[in-house]
């Protein structure tokens, strides 16, 4: 596994990420790993002791570790998310507006062609989990 | 018709900028194919037999004069002379080369065209009736919604690595020339009693190889909320597709699987929560597009009068034009579908004209119908003839709108590496073998429908009378289907029997129109005739 990209300044949890269903048994764990087909829901009842969710992409083609990003930011969450798997460069970007801020590919990413890919829309025309203002906001204020 | 502000200039500029860094990371090696691959199509790019095939929007089939010439240009400079207009309103060019998308997309965007989202596993470009904003049977335009919901579903995050495919369609009327039920997301504008609009909305149609019409899912989706509404759908989808068997990925199939009770409980429940988020654009942004869309400044105290003297004149506007919602207007359609043509296929040079005469006689507005034909949609009548004349001298003045000739065909064998067999020689052998005019008229409204393969891009499960190409031990096969329908009556056409080889399937068409006309009472169509009868005389006809 390559270096992990990380947005965000505290400190990373240092114990291995354990299956949702070892999670959801064991009170210890702080964090967790969400498997492409698992329903992230599941974690919503004990995300006060969720540290960092892994969400891995066992396909960069398979999308539904989008929608679990996404589900946690809308349920308050702001511990890590991190994309692990096959994420390619050209998806850090939506990956980003979905709440996700590390990253592990298994391949390593170019560092210029991250920070490029990632500033290279001016505008979004939609909220997400990221703090862009969708541009009917800048329309009308 | 809507205009681009400094926003969306941006954004489809910055996505012009994205794709050139992509080719150009694919072409120094710094990506495989693979990963290529699913980038391109989100813009529109096909590997095709010979070549690139281009796929740029054309949002709810409405484009103006600028963007036509644009059309035309690219046509020239890039193609050979010609583009093809596709089932779901978007223009293809299929004869590009890799090196040189960049700058065409470029060319596009100076325009406000682009070629986001026109494949791949995305939100596709959003159809909507043609005769939108000029139908006389319409409650309101159904464009400026279309339009909300484009910019909105335009790289969502969420939902850019979609299962399959995803494809919505708008009407506003309650007769259907959008196909709507044949849609992922089929979406009706109403009314209710309190005078408040919202959506009628169909979910998990498709074609393809597993066809299913959409059920109605919702009788009243609040405008305001469409957005929300839509995303709870997509993210059920997205949540709960297979993803291990590109065929049963469609959302047609998680709904067919679930059942569309099960399935619309779960979007309520979801959209329940996403109602909740503040993610729909408030009505201002919705009053800001509609102005865009605001119907044209239309002369008062026109006669409807048409002076009918030069008979080929008259059979051309009986049969090309449609009511128009203002008394003085017609709605004048304008064929693809020349006998012995390629239907859909337009040359750069009429391009020009269609947008010479959508200039002069109608507000700047052309449109392109799922059924690959163009539309002039605000024609005073006392213009028709001069339009006519000018479609006549261009090789545009065809008349067979909704008639035997009047057929949809996907490129088939001739340009697609997905199909089976060759659509387009079919196609062409069956409007000959039909030329007659009077036979034509005679037998009245009849869509006849070509797939090259089980994709059904040429719509072949909602013919009336459908075509199937097949590979059968290595050769071209034609199986016939009856009954099928796109419009408000939608049904599914079911397969006659054993196929037939090419000159087979065009005399087993005969049989079937020839069946009609001995079992048809006085003002039936082919399609009712059929739904009356059922298939047994067909079949005997056919195989017997």
């Amino acid at each position: 596994m390559a270096d992990a990209l990380r947005f965000r300044t505290d400190t990373p949890a240092d114990e291995p990420a354990v299956s949702l269903d070892s999670f959801l048994d064991q009170d210890d764990s702080a964090s967790v790993r969400i498997e492409a087909g698992d329903d992230v829901r599941r974690l919503l009842p004990v995300l006060d002791r969720v540290r960092l969710v892994e969400v891995d992409f066992p396909r960069f083609r398979d999308g539904r570790g989008y929608s679990s990003a996404r589900i946690l930011r809308e349920s308050g969450y702001t511990g890590e998310i991190k994309a692990t798997g096959d994420v390619l460069v050209d998806e850090l970007l939506f990956m980003r507006r979905c709440g996700f801020d590390s990253f592990a590919p298994d391949a390593p990413l170019d560092p210029d062609t991250v920070e490029r890919l990632l500033t290279i829309y001016p505008h979004v025309y939609q909220h997400a989990a990221d703090d862009a203002v969708p541009v009917w906001k800048l329309r009308h204020g | 018709m809507y205009r681009y502000d400094q926003y969306d200039q941006q954004i489809v500029d910055a996505r012009v900028e994205e794709f050139r860094d992509q080719v150009k990371r694919r072409i120094a090696g710094h990506m495989t194919e693979d990963q290529f691959k699913p980038l391109r199509l989100k813009n529109g790019l096909y590997l095709q037999l010979h070549a690139y095939m281009l796929r740029i929007a054309i949002p709810y089939g409405t484009l103006n004069p600028a963007q036509v010439r644009m059309l035309a240009h690219v046509a020239r400079t890039y193609d050979r002379g010609y583009a093809h207009f596709t089932t779901r309103q978007n223009m293809q060019f299929h004869w590009i080369k890799l090196e040189q998308v960049p700058d065409i997309l470029a060319d596009f965007a100076k325009v406000q065209l682009h070629a986001i989202q026109t494949s791949g596993e995305s939100i596709r470009n959003i159809s909507a009736d043609q005769y939108a904003g000029a139908a006389a049977d319409e409650i309101a335009d159904p464009r400026p919604w279309a339009e909300l919901l484009r910019q909105v579903t335009t790289f969502h995050p969420e939902f850019s690595y979609l299962p399959r495919k995803f494809k919505f369609a708008f009407t506003a009327a309650p007769g259907d020339r959008a196909a709507i039920r044949w849609h992922d997301v089929g979406l009706r504008l109403v009314r209710n009693d309190a005078g408040e609009d919202g959506f009628e909305v169909y979910a998990g149609g498709g074609m393809g190889r597993t066809p299913f019409i959409a059920e109605l899912i919702r009788a009243f989706c609040p405008a305001d909320r469409l957005f929300s509404y839509c995303q709870a759908i997509l993210r059920v989808w997205n949540r709960h597709a297979r993803r291990d068997n590109i065929h049963k990925q469609r959302m047609k199939i998680l709904v067919h699987d679930l059942g569309v009770e099960e399935f619309t409980r779960q979007v309520e429940e979801e959209f329940a929560h996403i109602a909740t988020l503040g993610n729909d654009p408030p009505r201002a942004e919705f009053d800001r597009i509609a102005a865009y869309f605001a119907p044209p400044p239309f002369e008062t105290g026109l006669s409807d009068e048409i002076d009918r003297s030069d008979p080929d004149f008259a059979l051309w506007v009986d049969r090309q034009t449609a009511a128009h919602k203002a008394p003085g207007y017609a709605i004048a359609n304008i064929s693809l579908k020349a006998i012995g043509g390629i239907g859909g296929d337009i040359t750069a040079d009429q391009m020009d004209v269609v947008a010479d005469l959508a200039e002069r006689y109608s507000f700047g507005e052309t449109r392109v119908t799922h059924a690959q034909n163009v539309v002039l949609p605000h024609v005073r009548k006392a213009d028709l003839y001069a339009v006519w004349q000018a479609l006549v001298a261009a090789g545009l003045a065809d008349v067979n709108l909704d008639l035997v000739t009047d057929i949809i065909a996907c490129p088939g064998l001739d340009y697609c590496s997905l199909a089976n067999a060759r659509s387009i020689p079919v196609a062409q052998k069956i409007a000959r073998r039909f030329a007659d005019l009077e036979r034509q008229q005679d037998l009245g409204e009849l869509k006849i429908k070509i797939s090259g393969c089980i994709n059904a891009c040429g719509h072949h499960h909602a013919g009336h009378i459908g075509i199937l190409g097949v590979d059968r031990k290595g050769t071209e096969n034609y199986q016939l289907l009856l009954g099928g329908s796109g419009a408000e009556d939608t049904t599914l056409a079911k397969i006659t029997g054993p196929g037939f080889d090419e000159d087979g399937v065009v005399d087993a068409v005969e049989k079937a129109i020839e069946t009609y006309r001995g079992l048809r009472t006085d003002g039936e169509r082919f399609l009712d005739t059929y739904r009356r009868v059922g298939m047994e005389p067909f079949k005997e006809a056919i195989y017997g």
